[in-house]
C-alpha cells in the first residue's frame, strides 16, 4: 500500500470536517473519491500533502502514512513531501508565465540549472501530459492563452516534471468540456503505470471510467472503499446504494 | 413616465453632472495655468524657460532647469530609499505576517499617512537637518534631507497601493505553487512578486509624483539654493518650492514665469500619470487572461 490513512480526524476550527478515516491506497492504482458537495472529498486530498496547512484554522489527528511514514512528522520536509506528492487543482491554474517556464518551475525551484536537463524534461513532462503535439512550437508563448483543457493537461506536465510518486487529483475535469474531459481521463489511464493517483470527481461514470477503486464519503465520514466494479454493481451499504442510484446528492 | 423610471433618469443624470463637474474643474485650472503661463513662454522663449541654467528674476532670467534637476534627484533619492523598504513591508505584510501583525501594522501605516506634511517638515528641520549636519558636513539642508523625507512621506502611498496588487495576485497561483513544493520565499519571489508587477509600477509611480509634488516639507529641509547641486550633501531648489517661495511678491514677467514652472510639473506628472496607465493596461491582461 502506498498510502495508509489511519484515524484521521480533520477539522477547521470548530466544524469537524473528516471523522476518523481509515484507509488503504495501492501503489500504482486509480483512486477514486466520490460523494456529494462539502462531504470533505477535497480536505481529504489536501491532508496528504499537507496543503491544508496554510489555513490557519486547520487542526488534525491520526496519521496518513505516505510509505509507512507519517506525513505529520515533525521530521518530514513539507517541501520534500510536496514534491513526492503532487496536486492538479480543479480550476486549471497555469502561471501567468510561459508554456516552458510552467513546466520548468518546478525543476528550478527545487534546483536544477543545467538548461539541457530543464529541455528534456519540459519536453518529456509534455509528451507524457499528451499536449506536446500542440505546443511544440509555442513553447515560449504565454500560457494563459491556451485553452482550459490544454491548461489543464499543461498543469499535470507541470506536476509530473518535479518526478512525484503519488499526484492528487481534486476534480481535474469540472471545470473543462467533455472532449477535453475525455483526453484527461486517457491521460489518467496511462500514468497509472508510473504513479500512484487519488482523484475526487463529482462525476460517478467518470469513476467507473478510470478508477480501479472507489471510496464514498459522506458528511465527513467515509462510508465504503471497494474495487470500482464491486463498488457501483452491488454496494455493501445501504447509504452507497442510495448514492450512486441517484436518491440523494 | 412612471416613478422607477424617473429615479432612475434623475440619479443617471445626477451622476452623470457630477462627473463633468469634476472635469470641469480640473481643465478650469489647467487653462487657467497655461494662460498664465503663455507670456513666460513667449517672451523667453519655451526651450530657453525649459533648459535655462539661470534664474535671477531681478534680471529676467527664468531658467528653471536646476530645478527640473533638483526635483528629480531630491525624488530618485526618496524613491532608492522608500521602495525596497515599502515593497519588503508590503510583502511581509501580505504574505508572512500573521493576522494579528498585520491588524497593527495597517493603521500605524495609515497614520503615517495622515501626518500634514509641515509636521514632517518640522521634524526635519529640527532633527534632521543637525544630525546631517553633524554627520555628514554641510548645512544639513540637502537633497538628501529632502529625501529622507519624502521617502518617509511616500512609504505609506507605495505600501498600500502595492499591498492591494499582491492581494489580488490569484490564490491559485500560490496553491500551484506550494503544490510543486516550492518555499515561501520562491513563491513570492517567483510567482507572486512577476504577478502584482504592474501594481507595484503603478505604486512607485504613484509615490513619484506624491514626491515631486511635495512642497512645505521640502522648502523647510532642501535649503532651496538655485544652482546644480555637487553632491547628496548640497541644497537645491525643486519646482515646487520655486513655486512657493517667490508667490508673494512676483509680479509681471516673474509672475508669468512662476506659472511656467507649474506647467512644467503638470507636464513631469501628466508624462508619469501616461505611463502608469500603459503599462496597467498592457500587462494587467496577462494575469486576467485564459479561462481563468
Amino acid at each position: 500500500m502506498k498510502i495508509k490513512v489511519k484515524n484521521l480526524n480533520v477539522s477547521f476550527g470548530e466544524s469537524h470536517i473528516l471523522k476518523n478515516i481509515n484507509m488503504s491506497i495501492p501503489e500504482n492504482s486509480v483512486t477514486a473519491l466520490i460523494g456529494p458537495s462539502g462531504c470533505g472529498k477535497s480536505t481529504f486530498i489536501r491532508s496528504v500533502n499537507r496543503m491544508n496547512d496554510l489555513i490557519p484554522t486547520f487542526q488534525h489527528d491520526g496519521k496518513i502514512l505516505l510509505d509507512d511514514k507519517d506525513v505529520y512528522d515533525s521530521k518530514v520536509d513539507v517541501v520534500n513531501l510536496r514534491k513526492k506528492v503532487g496536486m492538479v487543482f480543479q480550476k486549471p491554474n497555469p502561471f501567468p508565465k510561459s508554456i516552458f517556464e510552467n513546466v520548468a518551475y518546478g525543476l528550478r525551484i527545487h534546483g536544477e540549472t543545467d538548461e539541457e536537463i530543464i529541455e528534456q524534461i519540459v519536453e518529456d513532462s509534455l509528451k507524457a501530459a499528451a499536449i506536446w503535439d500542440e505546443v511544440e512550437d509555442k513553447l515560449d508563448n504565454s500560457a494563459m492563452g491556451l485553452s482550459g483543457g490544454q491548461q489543464q493537461r499543461l498543469c499535470i506536465a507541470r506536476t509530473i516534471a518535479v518526478n512525484p510518486e503519488v499526484i492528487l487529483m481534486d476534480e481535474p475535469c469540472s471545470a473543462l468540456d467533455p472532449i477535453s474531459t475525455l483526453k484527461i481521463e486517457d491521460l489518467i489511464h496511462k500514468l497509472k503505470n508510473d504513479y500512484t493517483i487519488v482523484m475526487v470527481t463529482h462525476n460517478m461514470q467518470q469513476a467507473t471510467r478510470v478508477s480501479e477503486y472507489t471510496s464514498f464519503f459522506l458528511s465527513g465520514e467515509l462510508i465504503e472503499s471497494d474495487y470500482t466494479d464491486q463498488l457501483f454493481v452491488s454496494p455493501k451499504e445501504q447509504k452507497t446504494e442510495d448514492y450512486i442510484t441517484g436518491r440523494f446528492g | 413616465m412612471n416613478r422607477e423610471k424617473i429615479n432612475e433618469f434623475l440619479i443617471e443624470k445626477g451622476l452623470f453632472i457630477t462627473a463633468i463637474f469634476s472635469i470641469i474643474i480640473i481643465f478650469t485650472i489647467l487653462i487657467f495655468i497655461v494662460m498664465e503661463a503663455l507670456p513666460a513662454f513667449q517672451e523667453y522663449g519655451f526651450f530657453r524657460f525649459m533648459f535655462g541654467m539661470e534664474w535671477s528674476p531681478n534680471d529676467d532670467n527664468f531658467g528653471v532647469f536646476t530645478m527640473i534637476l533638483g526635483s528629480i534627484f531630491v525624488t530618485f533619492l526618496a524613491l532608492m530609499m522608500a521602495v525596497p523598504l515599502s515593497l519588503l513591508c508590503a510583502f511581509f505584510m501580505e504574505e508572512i505576517a500573521p493576522n494579528k501583525v498585520k491588524i497593527f501594522l495597517k493603521p500605524v501605516i495609515q497614520t503615517l499617512a495622515g501626518i500634514p506634511s509641515v509636521v514632517y517638515g518640522f521634524f526635519g528641520l529640527t532633527v534632521l537637518v543637525p544630525l546631517v549636519r553633524e554627520y555628514f558636513g554641510g548645512t544639513g539642508f540637502s537633497i538628501f534631507t529632502a529625501s529622507l523625507i519624502l521617502a518617509v512621506m511616500i512609504l505609506p502611498t507605495i505600501i498600500s497601493v502595492s499591498q492591494d496588487a499582491i492581494k489580488s495576485v490569484p490564490h491559485d497561483f500560490k496553491e500551484a505553487s506550494f503544490g510543486l513544493g516550492s518555499t515561501n520565499w520562491q513563491t513570492i519571489r517567483l510567482i507572486i512578486f512577476p504577478a502584482a508587477l504592474p501594481g507595484i509600477v503603478t505604486a512607485i509611480i504613484l509615490g513619484i509624483g506624491r514626491a515631486i509634488g511635495e512642497t512645505l516639507a521640502v522648502i523647510m529641509v532642501a535649503g532651496n539654493v538655485v544652482q546644480i547641486p555637487g553632491s547628496i550633501f548640497d541644497p537645491v531648489r525643486t519646482l515646487t518650492t520655486n513655486i512657493a517661495l517667490e508667490m508673494g511678491y512676483a509680479t509681471g514677467l516673474h509672475y508669468n514665469a512662476l506659472f511656467g514652472t507649474a506647467v512644467i510639473l503638470f507636464i513631469i506628472i501628466i508624462i508619469l500619470l501616461i505611463i502608469a496607465n500603459y503599462i496597467q493596461n498592457k500587462h494587467g491582461m496577462d494575469i486576467g487572461g485564459g479561462t481563468l
